[in-house]
């Protein structure tokens, strides 16, 4: 490993929320005092004995948790490497990794006395996690989206109005997620007073980055704790698909201070990343200042943002939480990317040999876990985070067939 | 002195209010920023804030967005930015100008390298919107041998502690936000407004201009009363957009309201 064994991975990030050079608070002043105030509340809360039963009861009772580890037993066999266990977040109530988030900050909303809250979505699984958590506290719900992304998650923006929230289509810039992000910070710092904005993933001005990785870190406890009981030792390796990175760092974050468990961020590399048609800022990107954090992001050599491309909604997105981008330079992650092409190679092996259907974003990281599992030992264990499921995929895998439905 | 200070300082001894537009470079179109410069001067400016086009202009509205993307559609660049300032200080050595934008543009020219060549065509004060004091040390070192200023946002939700460490880091103004919102929102609340700016000034002697919510004659003189400059960007750049395609006609409008909103300041 090229980590030492005396660096703690976990101290980070610092009071002004940098991870090494990255993270921070690049907001402008009216944003400045309304996230000091976040982050007194947060960090008040997470050590609030009351809140965080409430928390682990919502966890268990709502969301379904512990989600179960699943040994992948047959597509195991037939990789001929290493044991392939997914950690099945797809479990969850409203289907992925997100709803541990939004559960967490509403709690907090609620705690601040917040009246109203917004968020920002690309596939809508962040819109339909926040419009849910929302409809059961009785608070109420604005969802950003980018007008190309309501066009084609329209079963996700049906969830969300049924749901009882307002979904606000995006026309600005490149009418995708960075523009609903662009939107909904607009919204929050328009309406401080009264309203919370849940933020999706482990991106944005400090605390959201480290929040939103607390949230998620019950992931990778659970699954520390699940593996030490099932066979009695850590895995060898974990493997999760990094979007904004929120799924990844929810899994990893536990383990970073084992040095033997290695750590794959798998991007998405889309067309490939030679034809710059990809969303991979940590492995093609380079670093810069964006939506309050510094990281890696896409961009042209001007500083402008790029369009960015992936199959997978979730995963579209020109920047990467600022964790990743420290764990990448520290080198104690280690970030490769997939095209479209493997992850759907990958989404249908799963779903013919398990029985699972996989999100896309998720299958990016089966698809890297495909090609890491014949690479070692029959005796070794690859963790894969399974973040979600398929089901609201359906259409854009049969699109690739040929097929409408 | 830098010419900011300069500037503000014959203003004080004129007993006047500094007037500030605000354009986006580049919009419509590269050819239009120049020349709009001399003609705001024209009509009444006595700075200038000029706006770097970003692809992501968070804490901007719907109107100063549209700007940003009508420039980059033509491939407006933080160099060629430099390049009109340069140009228009060929024929006007006096008004001072700020560039206005975020901070990705910079971050990637460097500092230092943007630093050298804004001084060198001429800027005179730096606002980057998404960097506030605390992450703003590298970029203020970067500044200060080039002799620019550092301009910072001071809003409704600064709390008595974060005024005084703004106000600490800035030099030549200090940029009142009025309302809580992005630019070209909600109409400003005048008492508020000039409740907050008695806090600020106990704080510093630094010139405050207040921006955000003013669109008339009649909003730019309420503001003048209290404030040291008034800053004006939607109103402006919503007849830059309206007659987007028959450029010609943007000086002419640009001017029109930004002679009433002079002559109410000076009444």
């Amino acid at each position: 490993m090229p980590t030492s064994d005396n660096t703690d991975f976990t101290a980070m990030p610092d009071e002004r929320g940098h991870f090494g050079r990255y993270g921070g608070m690049f907001v402008s002043e009216t944003l400045m005092e309304p996230l000091e105030e976040l982050r007194r509340a947060y960090e008040k809360y997470m050590v609030d004995d009351q809140f965080l039963a409430e928390l682990y009861a919502d966890l268990q009772d709502y969301v379904g948790r512990p989600s179960p580890i699943y040994h992948a037993e047959r597509w195991s066999r037939e990789l001929g490497g290493a044991q392939l266990y997914l950690k099945r977040e797809d479990l969850n109530h409203t289907g992925a990794h997100k709803v541990n988030n939004t559960i967490g900050q509403a709690l907090l909303a609620k705690r601040m006395g917040k009246t109203r809250i917004i968020a920002e979505t690309g596939a809508g699984q962040h819109g339909v996690a926040t419009a849910t958590v929302a409809a059961r506290l009785g608070l109420e719900c604005v969802v950003y989206m980018g007008s190309v992304d309501v066009a084609r998650q329209e079963a996700n923006v049906y969830r969300m109005r049924l749901l009882g929230a307002k979904v606000v289509p995006v026309e600005s810039g490149s009418k995708t997620l960075k523009d609903a992000l662009n939107e909904a910070m607009r919204d929050w710092v328009t309406n401080i007073d009264n309203t919370f904005y849940i933020i999706g993933t482990v991106a944005g001005p400090h605390p959201y980055p480290a929040m939103v990785r607390d949230f998620q870190a019950v992931i990778g406890r659970e699954a520390r704790a699940q593996m030490a009981q099932k066979l009695n030792r850590l895995p060898d390796a974990l493997v999760a698909c990094v979007g904004g990175g929120s799924n990844a760092i929810g899994l990893f974050y536990p383990f970073l201070n084992d040095p033997d468990v290695a750590i794959y961020g798998v991007e998405a590399a889309g067309d490939g990343l030679e034809t710059g048609r990809h969303a991979a800022p940590l492995c093609a990107g380079k670093p810069g200042v964006l939506h309050g954090n510094r990281t890696y992001l896409m961009e042209d050599a001007d500083g402008q943002i790029i369009e960015t491309h992936s199959i997978s909604a979730g995963l579209d997105y020109p920047g990467v939480g600022p964790e990743h981008a420290w764990l990448r330079d520290t080198g104690r992650a280690q970030y490769v990317a997939v095209t479209d092409d493997e992850a759907l190679a990958a989404f249908h092996i799963l779903t013919r040999t398990e029985g699972i259907i996989p999100a896309l974003e998720s299958s990016h990281a089966l698809a890297y876990a495909a090609k890491l599992a014949p690479t070692m030992e029959k005796d070794q264990i690859i963790l894969i985070n399974l973040s979600g499921r398929g089901d609201k995929d359906m259409h854009t895998v049969a699109a690739k067939e040929g097929i409408e439905i | 002195m830098s010419r900011i200070a300069q500037r503000f300082s014959q203003l004080k001894a004129q007993g006047r209010t500094a007037l500030i537009p605000f354009v986006t470079a580049g919009d419509p179109n590269p050819e239009v920023t120049v020349p709009l410069m001399h003609a705001m001067v024209e009509a009444g400016a006595d700075l200038i804030e000029l706006g770097v086009p970003f692809s992501d202009p968070m804490a901007d509205g719907p109107v100063i967005q549209r700007a940003s993307e009508r420039a980059l559609g033509h491939h407006v660049r933080l160099r060629d930015v430099l390049d009109m300032v340069k140009a228009f200080r060929d024929k006007d050595a006096d008004t001072p100008v700020i560039l206005m934008g975020y901070l990705n543009p910079l971050e990637i020219m460097g500092y230092e390298t943007f630093a050298k060549a804004a001084s060198e065509a001429g800027v005179d004060g730096v606002l980057t919107v998404d960097l506030p004091p605390e992450e703003a040390s590298e970029l203020r070192t970067a500044l200060r041998p080039a002799k620019l200023d550092p301009i910072f946002l001071l809003s409704p939700t600064s709390t008595a502690e974060r005024i005084q460490r703004i106000c600490d880091a800035a030099s030549g103004f200090v940029y009142y936000v009025s309302v809580k919102g992005i630019t070209g929102a909600a109409s400003l609340d005048t008492d508020a407004v000039s409740a907050k700016l008695k806090e600020i000034r106990q704080s510093t002697d630094l010139p405050i201009g207040v921006g955000f919510g003013i669109k008339d004659a009649a909003s730019a003189k309420a503001v003048g009363a209290m404030a040291d400059a008034v800053i004006v960007g939607s109103a402006l750049v919503n007849r830059v957009e309206e007659h987007a395609n028959e450029p010609e006609r943007i000086a002419p409008a640009v001017s029109e309201l930004l002679s009433g909103m002079r002559a109410a300041l000076d009444e």
